[in-house]
């Protein structure tokens, strides 16, 4: 069972690399680009067949390690 | 006084600051990441680099490696642990301080001396240096500016664990004299019972005038006392 993870900082923390190709964007024409987060993804795995089981253990694993729980917020979606 | 300095792939400070320890006479033994076993030490040091890269973010993986486990131990049985740089990232990363190390502000890797401000000697780590004392100390990190929840700023604040703030030669703390970006120009904390310190600048590389200075010696002094 696939499930994708994105990772993104939370709104309130300042996110520079972000900033920067939203600056650069703006630069190159896009007049009507509004803003940009800057994220992670991930693609996993699980050998499961039980989605609920499966994406309780994506959900553990962003919470033990993919995540940053202070600075970051994540959405898992099945793929 | 036995240390023990954590060794992880990619970190790159770790013969600095056994040199350090050895120089102000503590026995040392470096401990490979894989170790399973912890020697008998009155002080941990995990020193700064680029463990596994950087990889996921700095720190994240080094702080789940095998001999972390036994450095949380160790720490909650009060031994002292200092994390420099790359180590203090691995140690918010365990939750052993609290908080987190963005990257800078400027998006820049920024590698240069800086003058930090002592803001408590009252710890194993500080009680060799005065209060207020300024220190140029060498800075080099991409991710050091330090973030953490308005509620344990007001702890730090409060139980008075901020070690050190960036400040200019004048201890001045403001916007300017801050380099990379961290809240209230934080450059370093202890965790509240004060046997763990986390700090980005590096005091082992200010240990010989010949090569910088010898503002980094106190740390080391207070420690063996």
């Amino acid at each position: 069972m696939k499930f994708s993870v994105t990772v993104t900082l939370k709104k309130d923390v300042l996110d520079p690399q972000g900033k920067v190709v939203e600056n650069t964007l703006d630069n190159l024409g896009f007049k009507n680009l509004k803003s940009i987060r800057q994220g992670k993804f991930f693609e996993i795995e699980i050998n499961e067949n039980d989605q609920e089981k499966a994406k309780n253990t994506v959900k553990e694993m962003c919470e033990k390690l993919l995540v940053n729980l202070i600075i970051e917020d994540y959405k898992i979606n099945k793929l | 006084m036995k240390s023990s300095v954590i060794v992880f792939p990619g970190s790159n400070c770790d013969r600095d600051i056994a040199l350090a320890l050895e120089k102000m006479q503590f026995k040392n033994s470096m401990v490979w990441h894989k170790e399973t076993f912890l020697p008998k030490s009155d002080l941990i040091v995990i020193p700064g680099g680029f463990s596994y890269g950087d990889y996921l973010r700095s720190g994240a993986i080094a702080g789940k490696s095998l001999i972390i486990d036994e450095v949380i131990k160790a720490a909650k049985s009060g031994c002292l642990v200092l994390g420099i740089c790359n180590g203090f990232q691995i140690l918010t990363e365990t939750g052993l301080l609290e908080g987190t190390l963005l990257r800078n502000k400027n998006l820049k890797f920024i590698n240069r001396d800086v003058n930090i401000k002592v803001l408590n000697n009252k710890t194993n780590f500080t009680s060799k240096y005065e209060i207020g004392q300024i220190l140029k100390i060498n800075i080099a990190h991409n991710e050091g500016n330090y973030f953490t929840n308005s509620k344990h700023l007001e702890q730090l604040n409060k139980e008075n664990l901020i070690a050190f703030k960036y400040c200019d030669e004048n201890g001045n703390v403001n916007n300017q004299s801050n380099p990379n970006g961290a809240i209230e120009n934080i450059a370093g904390i202890f965790n509240q019972k004060k046997n763990i310190l986390g700090m980005m600048p590096h005091p082992e590389r200010m240990i010989d005038k010949l090569i910088s200075n010898t503002d980094g010696v106190n740390l080391f002094s207070s420690l063996i006392n």
